[in-house]
C-alpha cells in the first residue's frame, strides 16, 4: 500500500467512523444516558430511511423530506414513549429487552405492510452529486465528505446540550437519581419523553441522510443495531466523547482490517471491544 | 432500573443479549393448514420463508408452484393438492425442527423449500434420514447436489457453482486477463468466488485479489479504494438484495464504473434496478433466467403469471413453477401413487422440464444441467444478449448416491 492509497484508506476509516457515530448518536442518549436497553433503536433508523423513501417521492427532495419527517418521529417517539416506554424505568433490563425487541417485530412487520419488501434506492441530492477524483480510477463522493460534516456538527450540538445546557443537567442528574430529580420540582417524566424522543429523532435522522448512500431495504435496521451498541459499550456508557472516540477506532479498525486481514475482518470491531473492555471494564470515557 | 442506580454494567446488557438471542430462537411459528388429511390429497409441505428478508422470494416461490398445480386443473396425477405450510423464517437453527413438523406430525408427501441455504444444510440431514421426497426451489448451496445428494433430493433452481462458473468464459471473451472478485464471506460467497475462479483460470485468466467483507455488512468504501489500487482489468461479484444496490451505487460514486467493468452473478442486478437509477447500466451478469427471452413458453408464463397474481413474474416465481412441474412429472408416471417410491423418482429423474428459462434436464446428482444466460442491464430490465454456457451442468463434487 503505497502513501497516497493508505491516506484515502485512513480518510475512509475516519468517515465511516463519522458515519457510525451518527448512526449511534441517538443511542447514546436512550441507552447511554436514560439506561433503557433499546433494542428498536435499529428500527428507528429503518423507518428514517422508509420515511425519507416515500417523502422525497412526494416532496420531490430529500432536505424537504428530512424537514418534514423529523417533526413527526419527534412526535412519534414522544408518543411511544407515553405509551410503552415509561412503563420500563423502574422494572428490571429484561422487562426493557422483552418489550423493545417485541417492537423490533411490530415495526418490521409494519414496514412489511406499508411499503412491501422491496429494495429502493434514493438518489443523492443534485448539489451535492458529484465525486471528486483522487487517483485515475478512484474519486471521492462529495456526499459522503457532506454526511461526516453533519456528524461532527450532530456531535458538538450534542455536547453542548448535555454539558452546557440546564436541560441537560436536568438530563444528567435524572440518570444518576430520578427520585431526588423529582423531589426537587423537576418534571422529570416530561424530560424523559423529550429525551427518548430526541433519540428516536436522531436515529431517523440517521436513516434519512445516510438513505442515498445505503439504500432501503427491509431489516436494514437490524445491520446497525449491534455496532451502535458496540459502539456506547466501547466509548462508556453515557459519554457523548467517549461514543465519538469509540466510532473513529471502529472506523479504523473495520476499514484496515478489511484490507490487511481479511480473513477475520468480521471479528476485528468486537475483538476490539474486548481489548477495551480488559483495560477499562467502563469503557473508554466511562465512570467506573 | 432502581431509581438511585447509576446506569448499568455490562453483565447486565450481555445478558440482555442473551436473551434476545433466546427470544429469537423462540420466535414466531405458523403452520396454517389441516393437520390431517382428507383421503385421496397428496399433501405438499411448503417450507418457505415468509417473514423477514426473503418473504418476497418464498411468497414467489409458493405463487409460482401453485400456478403450475392450477394449471394442471389443481390435480397432479389425478389427485388434489393439500398444502401444509410453514414460515421458516430463514432461520437455519430452526430447519431440523420445521423440516420434522411437516414430516413427522403432518406426514407430508413431499416437501417443497427453502430460500436460504443454511436453512437448506438444516432440512437436508432430516430429509436424509426419513427418506421424505424434497424439491429444492431455490437455496444453492452445492453441498445439497454435492455431497449431501440423495435419490429423494432434488433441486429446481442452481447451485452456487453454477451461477458463477461460466462468468469465466465471459471475461475471456472481453479480453480481460486478470480480475478481482468481492464478495461477502459467507458459505455462498466462498462457493461463488471458488467457481468463478476456477472457470477464469481454466480460460487461462488469473485471479490478482479475493476481496471478502463480513456478511452482511454493507461499507463497501475500503475494498472499493483496494480494487483502485490493484486496478485489474475486470471486477466480479457475488452480491444480493439490498447489499447488491448499495455496491452498485457505490462502485458508481467511487468513480469506478466506467473504468473498470463490472461483471456479477445475475443476483447482482435482480430485484434492485428500481433502487439503483443508472449504477447497474451496462452491467453483464450470467443466471438462467433473464427479463425478454421471449420463448413461446416464458410469455405464456409470464402472462399468467400476472394475471393471477397482479405481479411481474421473477426467477424465484420460475423455480416455484418448475418444482410444480418437476413434481407432475413424476406424480403423472406413477398415476398419483405416491407410495411407489422408486417409481417417482425415476419418472423426476428422466423428466425433461418445459420452463420459461428454457428446457431443462435433471443431472445425476439431481441438479438442473441448464442454459446460463450472458445479461446486460439496460433501462429497468436484465436483458439476454445470448447463451453463456450451453446446457451447464454442476459437478456434483462429492455426491456418491
Amino acid at each position: 500500500m503505497d502513501l497516497a492509497f493508505f491516506l484515502i484508506q485512513l480518510l475512509n476509516g475516519l468517515q465511516y467512523g463519522l458515519l457510525l457515530f451518527l448512526v449511534a448518536s441517538g443511542l447514546t442518549l436512550v441507552f447511554g444516558i436514560m439506561g433503557i436497553i433499546n433494542l428498536v433503536h435499529g428500527s428507528f433508523y429503518m423507518l428514517g430511511a422508509y420515511l425519507a423513501w416515500s417523502l422525497a417521492g412526494l416532496t420531490g427532495s430529500l432536505a424537504a423530506a428530512i424537514a418534514v419527517g423529523i417533526p413527526l418521529t419527534v412526535l412519534f417517539g414522544m408518543a411511544l414513549e407515553w405509551l410503552l416506554i415509561r412503563r420500563l424505568y423502574e422494572r428490571d433490563h429484561l422487562f426493557q429487552v422483552l418489550l423493545t425487541y417485541g417492537l423490533i417485530l411490530v415495526f418490521e412487520e409494519m414496514r412489511s405492510i406499508l411499503w412491501g419488501d422491496d429494495v429502493h434506492g434514493l438518489p443523492v441530492p443534485a448539489l451535492l452529486n458529484v465525486s471528486i477524483p483522487l487517483t485515475e480510477t478512484l474519486s471521492y463522493p462529495v456526499y459522503r465528505l457532506f454526511i461526516s460534516g453533519v456528524c461532527l456538527l450532530l456531535a458538538f450540538g450534542l455536547y453542548l446540550l448535555i454539558q452546557k445546557t440546564r436541560l441537560g443537567m436536568m438530563i444528567r442528574a435524572g440518570a444518576s437519581n430520578r427520585d431526588m430529580v423529582q423531589s426537587l420540582g423537576i418534571n422529570i417524566k416530561l424530560i424523559y419523553t423529550l429525551v427518548f424522543a430526541i433519540g428516536v429523532a436522531l436515529a431517523a435522522f440517521a436513516g434519512m441522510i445516510n438513505a442515498p448512500l445505503s439504500s432501503v431495504f427491509p431489516n436494514m435496521g437490524g445491520q446497525v443495531l449491534i455496532i451502535c451498541f458496540v459502539v456506547v459499550v466501547i466509548g462508556g456508557i453515557g459519554s457523548v466523547k467517549g461514543a465519538m472516540a469509540a466510532s473513529l477506532m471502529i472506523g479504523l479498525a473495520d476499514t484496515f482490517g478489511q484490507v490487511l486481514v481479511p480473513e477475520v475482518a468480521g471479528m476485528i470491531v468486537y475483538l476490539l471491544m474486548a481489548v477495551v473492555l480488559v483495560w477499562r471494564p467502563a469503557g473508554l470515557f466511562g465512570k467506573a | 432500573m432502581s431509581s438511585n442506580e447509576k446506569g448499568f454494567d455490562r453483565r447486565e446488557f450481555l445478558k440482555g443479549t442473551a436473551a434476545v438471542a433466546g427470544a429469537t430462537a423462540v420466535g414466531t411459528l405458523a403452520p396454517f393448514g389441516l393437520a390431517h388429511a382428507q383421503a385421496g390429497k397428496i399433501k405438499v409441505g411448503l417450507m418457505l420463508p415468509y417473514t423477514g428478508t426473503f418473504a418476497a422470494l418464498g411468497v414467489a416461490i409458493t405463487n409460482g408452484f401453485k400456478l403450475a398445480v392450477e394449471e394442471r386443473g389443481g390435480k397432479l396425477g389425478g389427485r388434489e393438492i393439500e398444502y401444509i405450510v410453514v414460515d421458516d423464517e430463514s432461520n437455519p437453527a430452526k430447519a431440523p425442527e420445521n423440516a420434522n413438523k411437516l414430516i413427522q406430525r403432518d406426514k407430508v408427501d413431499v416437501v417443497v423449500g427453502t430460500v436460504h441455504s443454511g436453512v437448506a444444510m438444516g432440512m437436508a440431514k432430516v430429509i436424509r434420514e426419513s427418506g421424505t421426497l424434497w424439491i429444492n426451489p431455490n437455496a444453492g448451496a452445492d453441498e445439497v447436489t454435492g455431497p449431501l445428494c440423495a435419490p429423494n433430493i432434488f433441486r429446481t433452481s442452481f447451485s452456487n457453482w453454477q451461477t458463477t462458473y461460466a462468468l469465466g468464459k465471459v471475461l475471456k471473451e472481453r479480453g480481460h486477463k486478470n480480475a478481482v472478485f468481492i464478495t461477502w464471506k459467507y458459505a455462498a460467497g466462498d462457493q461463488a468466488m471458488a467457481a468463478f475462479k476456477e472457470g477464469f483460470e481454466k480460460e487461462g485468466g488469473k485471479l490478482v485479489k479475493e476481496l471478502f467483507l463480513p456478511f452482511p455488512q454493507v461499507e463497501f468504501q475500503a475494498l472499493l479504494t483496494e480494487i483502485a489500487s490493484i486496478k485489474p482489468d475486470a471486477v466480479a461479484t457475488f452480491f444480493a438484495g439490498g447489499g447488491a444496490a448499495k455496491f452498485l451505487k457505490d462502485y458508481q460514486a467511487a468513480g469506478l464504473k466506467g473504468k473498470i467493468p463490472l461483471y456479477g452473478s445475475g443476483f447482482l442486478t435482480d430485484g434492485v434496478l428500481e433502487a439503483v437509477g443508472d449504477a447497474a447500466e451496462g452491467v453483464e451478469t450470467t443466471l438462467h433466467y433473464a427479463d425478454s427471452l421471449n420463448t413461446k413458453k416464458d410469455n405464456a408464463f409470464r402472462l399468467a403469471y400476472a394475471k393471477t397474481y397482479k405481479l411481474q413474474p421473477d426467477v424465484y416465481a420460475v423455480q416455484g413453477y418448475d418444482a410444480g412441474q418437476l413434481l407432475a412429472a413424476g406424480l403423472d408416471a406413477v398415476k398419483g401413487n405416491v407410495g411407489d417410491k422408486a417409481g417417482l423418482i425415476k419418472a423426476m429423474e428422466a423428466a425433461k422440464i418445459d420452463s420459461p428459462r428454457g428446457p431443462f434436464t435433471l443431472s445425476k446428482a439431481h441438479n438442473p444441467v441448464q442454459d446460463m444466460y450472458l445479461r446486460k442491464v439496460v433501462g429497468k430490465q436484465n436483458l439476454v444478449q445470448g447463451v453463456a454456457w450451453k446446457a451447464l451442468a454442476d459437478p456434483a463434487r462429492g455426491c456418491k448416491a
